[in-house]
């Protein structure tokens, strides 16, 4: 379980990492997307890996046996502020690609 | 008197200031003058009815509580010294006051004048009355503030600009070394109380932190008191109005500096560093300063370099670390703050009436103004040191010091000699100012003709303060005595040394050093005349010698060279660099800790691998990678794998027990690939492939940054499988597993932290949302899209040229009945989609769900209407007005959480119970249902806004921009 998700969170990185160095505003999107994906995972792993662990409260249940409940609070939020802040950003680049005539980072083309 | 009064007598300035300020409409000067006058005399005559509660050592002190948990106290304190210092702060700034009504010109914003001028002496007064040294230096900063805004008061004038900055520079650079040496002392002492740290001398001194303490504070002292090597600001600031130098640059701010040393005598004095250091400033300060002086053209400039002088003197004093030593100081602080001030107001009405101040063209205005010269005569001759004014009595007390052997050092054998020789450079420029400005012939080449005596008012204070000088230099024991004998023995406490104040001592070396000093600074002064009458400004040599201009050079490498050095080599306005740089900062900041700590990484195990759940993950990587290859090109391809990869990450949440993450993942999924897909439209195709592989910097660009990738990617697998297979210690989760039902009464966890726990930190997720939404409204209302984009999509052009070719058909029905079916189905949802998004809601509290849940459904809810009907269509039928969902979101979380107010909790505490509604049955409603209805309403209009706002662009009609050639280059 462990090794697979960390592998997943592995590659979901390395692929966000590559993206979001590239040149193109629409690749930077995508990467910051698979990013999020990474981050949520790693932090929700954080609480460790509970394969049909109740999540809700019953009684005689001991403690120890729920999922941990903080890291979950801590990504849901996180989950929808990463899709406003997609929304914040493709919207930049659309008005970016409107007023420079590029779809580049930077705004122009690099002249090398 | 009361010791709450200490901090009504500090506020009142600062409310005179401000009622002041408003006055800003008005014209007439005699309002805001009279005002600020009020105010003054009101400060004055409540420091001086506390005179009887400070007398013989004893201390009003006022305190309340300020950040008890730093140990820091808002304490006001006042003793015989501070009494002393804040009658000469309140009462010569009523007398600057009153001067200062008939100085400003008509033309001149007067109420800003005396707005700032009362602010600053509130600030002045807080230095006074700090009883708490951080206090102390907050009063401090605001007093360099104050005085930069009243340097630069003319600020239509460069000089004015140049002399402000320079002076808030130099002064808020010794303010910062001030605080951080307080720090220190604070921390050596263990109090920022000044009480506790005037009884910790002892344990100061010995301390090693002692001399860095001691250097910090003495630099903000300095500073402040223009001494050696920060001089040069004082006469830069002369460029303010003559009221300003009269009292911040004579009398109160530049006094600051020594008023401190005094503070801290005590507590820092006596050591050999202190004498060394202090002496060595006090010492050059009181030589060049009088030097200087001599040479200076302009009135202002001789008074401000004098005062240096005297400042040096002061601070020379102080360094002896001598009881008697210090008396002298304190006595002559009162004397130079009273003669300098009413010099600066003459030299002021000298330049009132003749427009200039310059002394090779003024001469023989004795016959104009004879009071004035009078006065001026009077107030230089204390300056010199003549008997039977108050300055000679310090004076002598200087001499006698000088002459006592204190620290036997070369540069205590020289001081007799020194002081003797700054005594006749003093005489010198004394009998200057006297001589070329009052006598000879009548000026010929002034800018005003006809110069007459001032105003009876704008005399007043100038009389005041010689009469003062004539009687405390007359009878000192009758009446300075009893208020420096006050102020002596609050600083010294049990080592108040005997002291005389009489005129006359006798004939003995102190009076023979004043009568070479007389005689040699005449004899220097008619020796200079014939050179003075002609020469440049500043003494031969060291002119060329300005700390001005090395200051400025320091200032221009520092803040534009090296500045400009820094951006050219190591700053970038190209995203890429940043984002390498940062990628690679997360790793090293990752990476370094854990090296550093001994990680080491275990081989994993490769049992207990669902098969099931590995195939997901290789379809979750497949998507990953695939998204990184083709996003460049064929960017909806990209959308659909992150989309797979989004639903892997849902899948996940679910297998390992977080349905509220798996719900709310899969409906952000639903919103954000819709997102992108309207985005989409506006982003126009990439035409062509630009080969920009083929160069050889290229393909090590890529290279490079496919190994930062695998770097990454792989140090945030090794980093996920070390933290996911640790033992998880016995966490804060605990608490609130236990707590959740009890405290929260909710079962679903997750659910009760957001609303319940940690309310507040959702309250402001919320709050970020909606701001999110407002700005990319915002944006888009203003949205020009690129122009190859504007014309209607492909698709849709080739459907209306097929209706068009068709005789039965209209333009516009293929698009309209596009994909008919599912859109009827899409309609039919609608309340179904509804009904669940409450459903969800309602349940959260219990069962996965929940507001941000709830709130993203219902937003799909009316995203499916959109997309099945079209935007008019949609629109015809439904206003969704997702504004107004925001605010109303946003103010019912926040009533919510106020609400608690009323029954005495803290902010957003939640209550719980059950209702049992008929039907329906038991039904949770805690309080925290209604935060999270705040949750819903906001998430709901910020969603729908966000997609609505993209959406409607395509409606609306663009004009195709012309693109100018130069961007497409």
């Amino acid at each position: 379980m462990e090794l697979i998700l960390s592998l997943g969170i592995g590659i979901m990185t390395g692929s966000g990492v590559w993206l979001i160095l590239r040149p193109r505003t629409y690749q930077v999107i995508i990467g910051l997307a698979l990013l999020s994906y990474a981050v949520n995972l790693f932090i929700f792993g954080v609480g460790g890996l509970k394969v049909n662990a109740p999540a809700i409260l019953a009684d005689g249940v001991p403690v120890s046996d729920y999922t941990d409940p903080v890291p979950q609070a801590l990504v849901l939020t996180a989950i929808v502020i990463g899709f406003a802040t997609t929304a914040l950003f493709l919207v930049v680049l659309l008005a970016s690609r409107g007023l420079t005539g590029t779809d580049h980072v930077d705004g122009r083309e690099q002249s090398q | 008197m009361p010791d709450k009064l200490l901090l009504f007598l500090l506020l009142l300035p600062f409310v005179g200031s401000i009622v002041t300020a408003f006055l800003w409409r008005t014209a007439a000067r005699t309002l805001p003058a009279s005002l600020a006058g009020g105010v003054a005399l009101g400060a004055t005559i409540l420091t001086a009815l506390y005179y009887p509660s400070v007398t013989a050592g004893k201390v009003v002190r006022f305190e309340v509580g300020w950040l008890p948990e730093l140990g820091l106290n808002f304490t006001l304190r006042m003793d015989g010294f501070a009494w002393l210092f804040a009658m000469l702060v309140t009462g010569i700034g009523f007398l600057v006051t009153v001067y200062a009504r008939y100085y400003m010109s008509a033309e001149d914003p007067i109420p800003r004048f005396f707005s700032f001028l009362l602010a600053f002496m509130g600030a002045m007064l807080g230095v006074v009355l700090s009883g708490n040294i951080i206090l102390l230096s907050i009063f401090w900063e605001l007093t360099s503030i104050f005085s930069f805004l009243l340097i630069g008061y003319w600020y239509h004038n460069a000089n004015a600009r140049d002399g402000a900055r320079m002076a808030l520079t130099i002064t808020g650079i010794g303010g910062f070394c001030l605080l951080v040496g307080f720090l220190l002392i604070g921390h050596i002492v263990g109090s920022y109380d000044l009480d506790e740290v005037l009884a910790a001398g002892a344990v100061i001194k010995e301390h090693p932190l002692y001399l860095p303490a001691l250097i910090l504070i003495l630099i903000g002292a300095l500073t402040k008191s223009a001494q050696f090597p920060f001089h040069f600001w004082l006469p830069n600031a002369m460029a303010a109005p003559t009221p300003v130098s009269a009292y911040l640059h004579s009398a109160t701010m530049v006094k600051a500096g020594v008023f401190l040393l005094v503070r801290l005598w005590p507590a820092l004095s006596g050591t050999f560093e202190w004498f060394w250091l202090v002496g060595f400033a006090g010492i050059s300060t009181l030589l060049l300063g009088a030097y200087f002086a001599i040479f200076q053209r302009d009135l202002k400039g001789l008074l401000a370099y004098s005062t240096i002088s005297h400042l040096g003197l002061i601070t020379t004093l102080l360094s002896l670390g001598s009881p008697l030593a210090a008396v002298a100081a304190i006595f002559h602080m009162v004397n130079h703050a009273t003669f300098k001030a009413s010099l600066f107001m003459a030299a002021g009405i000298i330049d009132h009436e003749t427009g200039t101040r310059d002394m090779q063209k003024l001469s023989g205005l004795f016959r104009f103004m004879p009071y004035t010269a009078t006065l001026a005569m009077v107030a230089c001759a204390a300056m010199a040191g003549v008997p039977l004014l108050n300055g000679f009595l310090s004076k002598e007390m200087f001499f006698a010091e000088a002459v006592e052997t204190h620290a036997d050092s070369v540069l205590d054998r020289a001081l007799p000699y020194i002081a003797t020789l700054a005594g006749a450079f003093s005489v010198a420029y004394s009998i200057r100012f006297i001589h070329t400005v009052f006598f000879g012939p009548p000026p010929t080449d002034i800018p005003k003709p006809n110069p007459h005596e001032p105003p009876r008012w704008m005399r007043f204070p100038v009389e005041f303060l010689v009469f003062a000088c004539l009687i405390v230099g007359i009878v000192p024991s009758l009446s300075i005595g009893p208020f420096l004998s006050t102020a002596v023995i609050s600083v010294l406490g049990p080592d108040t040394p005997q002291y005389s104040l009489h005129v006359w001592h006798g004939f003995n070396l102190p009076l023979a050093m004043s009568v070479i000093a007389m005689i040699g600074g005449t004899a220097l002064y008619f020796a200079l005349h014939n050179y003075l009458a002609h020469a440049e400004d500043g003494p031969p040599i060291l002119r060329h010698l300005r700390g001005q201009r090395i200051f400025e050079r320091i200032l221009v490498t520092v803040s534009w060279k090296w500045a400009r050095w820094l951006e050219a080599n190591l700053g970038t306005r190209r995203l890429q660099p940043q984002l390498r740089l940062v990628a690679g900062i997360s790793f090293l900041s990752a990476f370094v800790p854990l090296y550093i700590s001994g990680f080491e990484a275990r081989l994993p195990p490769l049992s207990g691998v669902d098969p099931a759940f590995a195939m997901i993950w290789v379809i979750g990587m497949l998507s990953a990678l695939t998204a990184a290859v083709v996003a460049k090109y064929h960017r909806l391809a990209a959308l659909l794998m992150i989309g797979g990869a989004g639903i892997v990450t849902c899948v996940t949440f679910a297998w390992l027990s977080a349905p509220d993450l798996a719900i709310t993942q899969l409906l952000v999924e639903i919103v954000t690939t819709v997102l992108l897909l309207l985005g989409l439209r506006w982003l126009p195709k990439r035409l062509g492939k630009v080969d920009d592989s083929t160069t050889f910097s290229a393909r090590l660009r890529r290279l490079r940054d496919f190994a930062i990738a695998v770097v990454c990617g792989v140090g945030m697998s090794v980093l996920a499988y070390a933290v996911m297979t640790l033992p998880v210690p016995n966490t804060i989760a605990n608490y609130f597993l236990e707590h959740a039902y009890t405290e929260g009464g909710g079962r679903n966890v997750v659910n009760v932290i957001l609303v319940d726990f940690r309310g507040f930190d959702t309250l402001g997720e919320i709050a970020v949302l909606g701001i999110v939404a407002l700005t990319v409204f915002a944006l888009l209302r203003r949205f020009r899209p690129a122009a190859e984009s504007i014309e209607v999509p492909e698709q849709q052009r080739i459907q209306n040229a097929y209706d068009q070719d068709q005789p039965e058909r209209q333009e516009g029905d293929t698009v309209r009945d596009y994909l008919l079916v599912p859109s009827v189905v899409m309609q039919w949802l609608f309340p179904v989609v509804i009904t669940f998004a409450i459903f969800l809601f309602m349940r959260g509290h219990d069962l996965p769900g929940g507001g941000f849940a709830a709130g993203i459904t219902m937003a799909i809810a009316f995203l499916l209407q959109y997309l099945g009907g079209g935007t008019r269509w949609a629109e015809d039928r439904l206003r969704i007005l997702p504004l107004r969902w925001i605010g109303f979101g946003l103010l019912v979380a926040v009533a919510t959480g106020a609400g608690s107010w009323f029954f005495g909790y803290p902010f957003l505490t939640s209550h719980s119970q059950y209702l049992t509604l008929p039907l329906i049955g038991k039904v949770p409603a805690a309080t925290a249902l209604l935060f999270d209805l705040g949750v819903f309403g906001l998430v709901v209009g910020a969603t729908v806004l966000i997609l609505i706002a993209i959406a409607h662009q395509s409606i609306r009609t663009y004009r195709v921009k012309t693109v100018p050639k130069t961007e497409d280059a």
